[in-house]
């Protein structure tokens, strides 16, 4: 097999022209992923365009607007360093932290995470539930896609030739976030079921806006958009949980295999999406 | 594809070395440097046996390609000791006899000094949750995480008399 070329580069357009210039270059961000499947010969890319040698690409900068935005090679570990990060999305900060160990966080990126395409990806359900969109860099200039719209299916995304995710950016916090995942060993497994939610509570306890995701459980991570109309206007009743979990399960396409049957898969989608809305009306200091 | 020189600093000392791109860090520290401490247990960032320090953040070297490693720091477990002076980690290791074969020992080793330069005094809790990308097929865990823990207490001790 010959070995694949090494490139660099120290700006986003120099990124863009070698990875338009060669239909067999991959972007190479922590490689936690990619490197494994180099060397398991389930990918053998012509070139790797190292993404982290560009300025501003690792690194959290709060934006003007109360959200951040979050250069593409930021290794997870460096998400739970940033204080005000943490305290306006824990959910997605933990999710990024639920990867692999120390050593595997150290390097791996969210970026990464969300463009090897795992239905199973931790950090996805939880960076959809938040609503946050990625910044992409392409030939034709940049474009901002919700994260949702980048899975096309297992292994696959939506990018097209030559474009990268730049930035991921999360929106202003109004509300608060969780994000849990089922996994049979208590560290280092791929998640059975995953499932994030954001929620927006008023002062009297109404639920105002709520966006629900799930993990694992088909192709690719999906928003489960009745699942958040199911809260929106409740007090997080029993009545509106059930039919939030209702919505949740309806949603599921899940595989079969040792990890768990598709009955389990379906069944513990609606179980983890209520703890995570109670998480999240925890962290917004309303009690269920 | 012709070869890439890369000129990286391992345990302080300037490093140049060839490699082809896809060569891993972890393949070129032992075949193109020399420096075998540093194990392949798994080559899928499974095991931990590899472990290094680059620029600071402990990552594991075979998911690393050498050449990312060009103008980089790396800390290997050849550069714990200092000359024939173990740190403290590596005596409390032997002391607890927290290694049967030792080939996870330099990863253990690598991950339990880099919780300690940041943190010295962690919870029993911590250090096996710090420690869960390490495999030991071994000694059953118990005697590191008690080896790891003497090591903190006689790190914040020697801290204490320093002071
Ligand atoms: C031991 C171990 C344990 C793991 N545990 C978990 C786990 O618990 N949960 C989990 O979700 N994952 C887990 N993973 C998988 C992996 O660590 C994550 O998916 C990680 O987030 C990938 O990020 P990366 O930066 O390393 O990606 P890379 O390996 O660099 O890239 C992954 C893919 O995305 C592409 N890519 C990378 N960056 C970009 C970009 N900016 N734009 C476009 N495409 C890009 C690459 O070309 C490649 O196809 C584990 C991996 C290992 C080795
Ligand atoms: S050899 Fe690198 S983690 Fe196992
Ligand atoms: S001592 Fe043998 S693998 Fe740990």
């Amino acid at each position: 097999m010959p070995s694949p070329a090494y490139h660099a580069p120290d700006t986003i357009e120099q990124a863009v022209a070698l990875l338009a210039g060669d239909a067999g270059a991959r972007p190479l961000s922590g490689g936690t992923d990619l490197i494994v499947q180099m060397r398991s010969g389930r990918t053998a890319p012509s070139s790797l365009v190292d993404l982290k040698r560009i300025a501003g690409m690792k690194g959290i900068r709060a934006s003007p607007d109360g959200g951040f935005a979050i250069g593409a090679a930021t290794p997870c570990t460096a998400l739970k360093d940033d204080k005000a990060l943490s305290a306006a999305w824990p959910g997605v900060v933990e999710a990024a932290n639920l990867i692999g160990s120390v050593q595997v966080r150290n390097r791996a990126t969210m970026a990464g995470n969300l463009c090897n395409a795992s239905p199973a990806a931790d950090s996805v359900p939880a960076l959809v539930a938040a609503g946050a969109t990625c910044l992409v860099a392409g030939p034709s200039g940049t474009r901002e896609v919700p994260v949702e719209e980048i899975p096309a299916a297992p292994g696959r995304t939506s990018l097209q030739p030559g474009e990268f995710v730049a930035e991921i950016r999360l929106p202003a916090q109004k509300g608060s976030d969780a994000y849990l995942r089922s996994i049979p060993r208590t560290e280092m497994d791929i998640a059975v079921v995953g499932a994030g939610v954001s929620l927006v509570v008023d002062a009297n306890g109404t639920c105002t806006a709520a966006r629900v995701s799930i993990g694992a459980v088909a192709p690719t991570v999906l928003l489960v958009e009745d699942a958040g109309a199911a809260l929106v206007g409740s007090k997080f009743d029993d009545a509106a949980l059930d039919r939030m979990a209702e919505a949740v399960r309806a949603a599921c396409k899940p595989i079969a295999d040792k990890r768990g049957t598709v009955e389990y898969r379906t069944a513990m989608a609606g179980v983890l999406a209520k703890r995570v809305v109670k998480i999240a009306l925890e962290r917004a200091g309303v009690s269920a | 594809m012709s070869k890439l020189l890369v000129s990286t600093t391992v345990n302080g000392d300037p490093q140049q070395f060839l490699c082809d791109p896809d060569t891993t860090l972890l393949d070129a520290l032992r075949e193109e440097m020399g420096l075998t401490g540093s194990k392949e247990g798994c080559g899928s960032g499974d095991c931990g046996a590899c472990t290094v320090v680059l620029d600071g953040e402990m990552v594991c070297s075979c998911l690393v390609l050498a050449p990312e490693a060009e103008g980089r720091q790396i800390a290997t477990i050849e550069g714990v000791a200092e000359g024939s002076q173990l740190h403290p980690v590596q005596r409390k290791f032997l002391e607890h006899g927290a290694l049967q074969c030792g080939f996870c020992t330099p990863g253990f080793i690598m991950a339990s000094k880099a919780l300690l330069d940041r943190n010295p005094n962690p919870s029993e809790s911590e250090v096996r949750y710090w420690l869960a990308g390490n495999l030991c097929r071994c000694t059953g865990y118990d005697k590191i995480v008690r080896a790891v823990m003497d090591a903190a207490a006689e790190l914040r001790q020697d801290r204490r008399t320093a002071a």
